[in-house]
């Protein structure tokens, strides 16, 4: 009997809790979590009105967000201000000390490039990718433990192509994996969706960079097993995928507890302004 | 004080949890940093919704808490209506407790959250990796439901104290 009465009580709190609407309340919670589960199906589809609304949406919300959220980015812009400004003289000091002697490496660049692009003739081999790239702004710094990405303010209005390379200076940081109207989202190489060919030099071995959530390093995968990677070898991307260029510097191999990994050349936190591969 | 004034600070009162809840989920904020090489982050909306829902429904709507979630995909990068459904459930089973609880209790409570985030925290865990193919730290995952779990009976303390200030100030009205 007892086990019964504890039966229908537990049905009834069950019922309650997804039928009943509350005071001040306008919808059942069971007619909400319909509703998010149709809006959740309607993620499949990628193309039509429906992504059209979608992008107006997003667009709208990101605007909304960087409202939001600019007097906390004035806060963190500052406070790496002042830490740019602490270091600044330790900073001077290493650089007064080394032999740049950037001059002669400039030419011997401009040697190699003239070269490299008299053998590409020989060989008529067609630059696939674009090299012209237009500046963007930063509006949403996305940092959490989870996702790793960047809002810029140009979108499908602006010609920004999916899936196509963002630089921080000469620095490969990520690439588009999402376009609006007005804005797009960029993806960071130390996202955990985050993989992309890439090929050391000057060994030459191929492998992918994966991201794992770190803000300074990412991961290497299949690499080679007997391979002779030394470390502070440089990673370029490979251009291996057909989306992103080849030869854009990307970080330094560093060794920490036996295993390999990719320090990036660019600080990911400090990114204000970025270029999109056009 | 005006009266232009105190009625500022009544919606400020009254809106509270809606305000903090938008805030939230629009900057996406987890205040996460680093202590020995240990990541620690909370997840705020979800202390947010869980409180409110069990002690003070009548003060965030369902309708609002969905919307948030919304809010919180599109700035999350997140297939939209993923965090709406995990709010939603958190609703549900916070909706549940508050029927079978006769004597509010802060211990009860906290323990009924860490039920709570985890049975939330496994959905959206299996929602992304299966439907998705995200991929997504299932330990950060944890972690962050662990610490959000840690802090819930500061935020509880604090929240139960803003809802008494605005009930003063309803009364003194």
């Amino acid at each position: 009997m007892s086990t019964e009465s504890s039966r229908d009580d537990f049905i009834i709190a069950i019922r309650s809790a997804f039928l009943k609407k509350g005071n001040r309340q306008k919808f059942s919670l069971f007619t909400l979590l319909i509703i998010s589960i149709l809006v959740l199906s309607l993620e499949y589809f990628k193309t039509g009105p429906v992504n059209q609304f979608r992008s107006i949406t997003k667009d709208i919300i990101f605007r909304g967000s960087y409202v939001v959220s600019s007097p906390f980015k004035y806060v963190k812009d500052k406070y790496y201000l002042f830490q740019d400004h602490m270091s600044m003289y330790e900073e001077f000091s290493v650089l007064r000390d080394k032999d740049l002697n950037l001059d002669s490496l400039r030419k011997e660049v401009d040697f190699y490039k003239s070269e490299n692009a008299l053998l590409k003739k020989l060989i008529e081999e067609r630059d696939l990718f674009s090299k012209e790239y237009m500046l963007t702004k930063i509006l949403l710094d996305k940092q959490s433990p989870y996702l790793k990405s960047l809002i810029i303010n140009k979108g499908q209005k602006n010609g920004v192509k999916l899936g196509s390379a963002v630089k921080d200076r000469l620095y490969y940081i990520g690439k588009v994996v999402n376009v609006n109207f007005l804005s797009s989202r960029v993806l960071l190489a130390n996202d955990l969706n985050s993989k992309i060919p890439i090929i050391i030099e000057p060994s030459g071995i191929n492998a992918i960079l994966s991201g794992n959530g770190n803000d300074e390093y990412a991961e290497l995968e299949y690499l080679p097993k007997d391979n002779e990677i030394k470390e502070n070898e440089i990673v370029y991307t490979s251009g291996s995928d057909g989306t992103i260029p080849a030869s854009i510097p990307v970080g330094k191999i560093i060794f920490q507890d036996n295993k390999k990994y990719v320090k990036f050349f660019s600080n990911l936190n400090q990114l204000n302004y970025v270029q999109v591969n056009k | 004080m005006a009266r232009g004034d105190i009625k500022f600070y009544q919606f400020l009162l009254n809106g509270f949890p809606i305000i903090l809840l938008f805030f939230f989920a629009l900057t996406g904020y987890s205040f996460s940093f680093n202590i020995f090489k240990i990541n620690i982050s909370f997840n705020f909306v979800h202390l947010i919704v869980f409180y409110w829902v069990l002690r003070k429904p009548e003060m965030l709507g369902y309708g609002l808490i969905f919307f948030a979630g919304v809010i919180n995909d599109v700035v999350q990068n997140l297939p939209i209506g993923v965090s709406s459904i995990n709010y939603l459930l958190l609703c549900v089973i916070a909706s549940f407790f508050r029927t079978r609880t006769l004597v509010p209790n802060l211990i009860y409570d906290w323990i009924l959250f860490f039920i709570a985030i985890l049975i939330v925290s496994s959905i959206h865990f299996t929602v992304l990796a299966i439907f998705f193919d995200k991929n997504i730290s299932y330990g950060t995952l944890m972690s962050t439901a662990f610490f959000s779990f840690l802090i819930y009976p500061a935020v509880a303390k604090i929240f139960n104290q803003i809802y008494l200030l605005g009930l003063k100030q309803e009364h003194a009205e």
